[in-house]
């Protein structure tokens, strides 16, 4: 076997004992360059919908996520953040990222309401594949009012209208 | 409730990946870079690609197969690198292995002390198998690794009688670490350090509030009162005891090191790992300072080239650290290449507790840190395991396996290369050795379990009672 050859090989295996200690390292790179922080609101227009795919290692630490809508944000007109207007959380607000918000009284809600008349698990609000937000009554006991009517089915929620859910009215805006 | 109309669609939240497939992927290269050395090794050797290569790499195919099946099944959303990275360190051992069968130094020293001279590969093949076996015996029938916290005391039990029994065995090689039964012999102590590991993190999470909050504060450190001293001072004299009856440097400093890491892990007080570090010292001196076997590894350490000088030192009995750090230094950055160093030299234990000389010739200091690393990662997992766990028995016993491993990749590394006085452990999966092999594949599975625990989505919440106190708008 002619020297040449073999140090071809060694350097050969050396070479591909590396790549896999670094394909190794791509796997679980998210642990040890940690999950990559997206900026709220719209500044990160043209980001891809990479973060989804370093959620992967914190699912069980972060209560499970939608799939992002890539067209969900950065359009024209599109709310960009949920603000409570009445009742006992009024200013508080949430920003838009195209993941589900979840309204009720249970604790792992998006939003807890601290009302006597929202159920545990009242309503949500989510983005449907446009990027349209929807909001749907998740069977509560009081019901949920988008401006005065009470929902029955997942409905289009206009920016400023007020969702009415107990004491707490909360709406879309830019 | 969701009901969804025609022109809106309901969401679901999406799966989370199990990545299993990424498993799957890796495997497929951890398997291939072993045949790979295989051949470059036998071309190196005998400038024709090895008769057996093809069985070997079936075989190590076959295994890694019956593992990623199991794990598919039994442990979905494991961690997906800790079984691709033990069965690549399983194979390239097995290469190292065969390499060193093909020494003609070693036969040949062999029939010089009397003995014939039996290739260690086909064993360590078949140790590997067993290994496996264990692996997917320990994923199918351990259901929950929660069940382990019913047996803390047993296992307390179990690991003392695990580290008595070789007591009683005559010593081989200098050191009391095997049970002998006929022609077959085990090493308890690698056992002994999986069910330690239950045994401290059961004990652990139970008294880890005392521990932890129940001290004096004095210059800055807690000082633990006396009570809770008790169990560090037992676990500390049984460590002392095993390094003066069994002469077992490497287990001693394994089971001590081991308690005081996961004393700071449950307690979170610095002040443990300064107790455990000056107890390690004052015992480890005082020990060596009396006990002839230690004393002598203690200065084969700090001499280690003394055995040539002439006239010898009495104490200085073999050159095989010497011969082991010549290897590392002719290994140079991007070593000899596979077959074409001269660790065989090493002679006794050339392939189970100098095995890593062997790396550090053929594949350099390049070779030896990717084996440090796919260490290193295994215990990464271990911990990133702990972190995600969501039981405190899981955290501890996760932290505790991992730090076992890591810790005694330390021992040996460090006492092959003249870092740390020369210990009788064994690399794991790397070294010759049925025993070794077969904890490790267990401990890889009790890890492995924790962290499908671990990273399992949670179940979707149980209705709430409390929608029942929603108070009625009266219309």
């Amino acid at each position: 076997m002619s020297e040449l050859t073999l140090t071809v090989m060694r350097l050969g295996f050396l070479a591909v004992l590396w790549l896999f200690v670094i394909v190794a390292v791509q796997v679980i790179r998210s642990d040890l360059f940690g999950t990559r922080v997206t900026q709220r609101g719209s500044a990160r227009r043209g980001a891809p919908d990479r973060p989804q795919q370093q959620q992967r290692q914190q699912q069980q630490a972060a209560p499970p996520q939608q799939r992002q809508q890539p067209s969900g944000r950065g359009r024209r007109g599109a709310p960009t953040k949920l603000v409570v207007s009445e009742g006992t959380l009024t200013g508080t607000t949430v920003a838009l990222q195209g993941q589900t918000i979840t309204l009720g009284r249970a604790h792992d809600s998006t939003i807890v309401l601290d009302d006597d008349y929202a159920s545990s698990r009242h309503a949500r609000i989510y983005p449907d594949r446009d990027g349209q937000w929807i909001v749907e009554d998740l069977g509560s006991t009081n019901g949920t009012y988008l401006e005065r009517n009470r929902l029955t089915t997942p409905t289009p929620v206009p920016l400023g209208a007020p969702i009415r859910i107990g004491k707490t009215v909360i709406e879309l805006r830019k | 409730m969701s009901s969804s109309t025609t022109n809106t669609t309901t969401i679901s939240t999406a799966g989370p990946p199990s990545r299993r497939n990424t498993e799957l992927a890796m495997l497929a290269f951890a398997v291939i870079i072993p045949v790979f050395a295989y051949a470059n090794a036998g071309l190196a050797l005998s400038d024709e690609l090895p008769s057996g290569m093809l069985s070997y790499g079936i075989g190590l195919g076959l295994l890694a197969g019956v593992g990623h099946l199991v794990v598919r099944k039994f442990a979905p959303y494991a961690d997906p690198l800790l079984l691709p990275i033990a069965t690549l360190l399983n194979g390239l051992g097995l290469v190292i292995i065969w390499r060193l069968d093909q020494s003609r130094r070693l036969a040949v020293r062999a029939e010089q002390i009397g003995q014939t001279f039996a290739p260690s590969a086909p064993n360590q093949l078949m140790y590997s198998a067993m290994g496996v076996a264990l692996f997917v015996a320990v994923l199918i029938l351990l259901k929950d690794h929660r069940i382990l916290q019913r047996y803390t005391y047993i296992s307390m039990i179990g690991a003392l009688i695990l580290l008595i029994l070789p007591m009683f065995f005559p010593a081989r090689f200098g050191a009391r670490i095997w049970i002998t039964v006929g022609s077959f012999s085990i090493q308890p102590g690698e056992f002994a350090k999986i069910i330690i590991a239950v045994f401290f993190s059961g004990y652990l999470m139970v008294k880890r509030d005392a521990l932890a909050l129940a001290s004096r504060r004095f210059m800055g450190l807690y000082l633990p009162r006396g009570r809770d001293l008790g169990p560090i001072l037992i676990v500390w004299a049984m460590s002392i005891l095993i390094l003066v009856f069994e002469t077992d440097l490497g287990s001693s400093l394994l089971f001590f090191g081991l308690f005081v890491v996961m004393l700071y892990v449950a307690t979170e007080r610095t002040s443990w790992i300064v107790f455990g570090l000056l107890m390690s010292a004052v015992g480890a001196v005082g020990v060596a300072s009396f006990e002839s076997h230690v004393k002598v590894r203690v200065m084969s350490w700090l001499h280690p080239f003394a055995v040539y000088d002439n006239p010898r030192p009495s104490w200085a009995t073999t050159d095989q650290i010497a011969l082991s750090l010549m290897s590392f230094g002719s290994g140079g950055v991007s070593g000899s290449g596979w077959g074409q160093g001269a660790s065989d030299l090493i002679g006794f234990a050339a392939n189970s507790d100098f095995i890593l000389a062997t790396v550090g010739e053929e594949l350099g200091l390049a070779g030896t840190m990717a084996f440090l690393l796919l260490y290193g990662l295994i215990v990464e997992r271990g911990m990133r395991t702990a972190l995600a766990a969501r039981d405190p028995f899981g955290k501890l016993l996760a932290v505790g396996l991992s730090a076992a491993f890591g810790i005694q990749v330390f021992v040996v590394a460090g006492g092959v290369m003249g870092l740390i006085p020369l210990t009788g452990m064994t690399m794991p999966f790397v070294a010759y050795g049925g025993s070794s092999v077969l904890a490790n594949w267990a401990l890889v599975a009790l890890l492995i379990k924790i962290s499908d625990t671990a990273r399992r989505p949670a179940p979707a919440p149980a209705p709430s009672t409390d929608a029942e106190m929603t108070q009625v708008v009266r219309p």
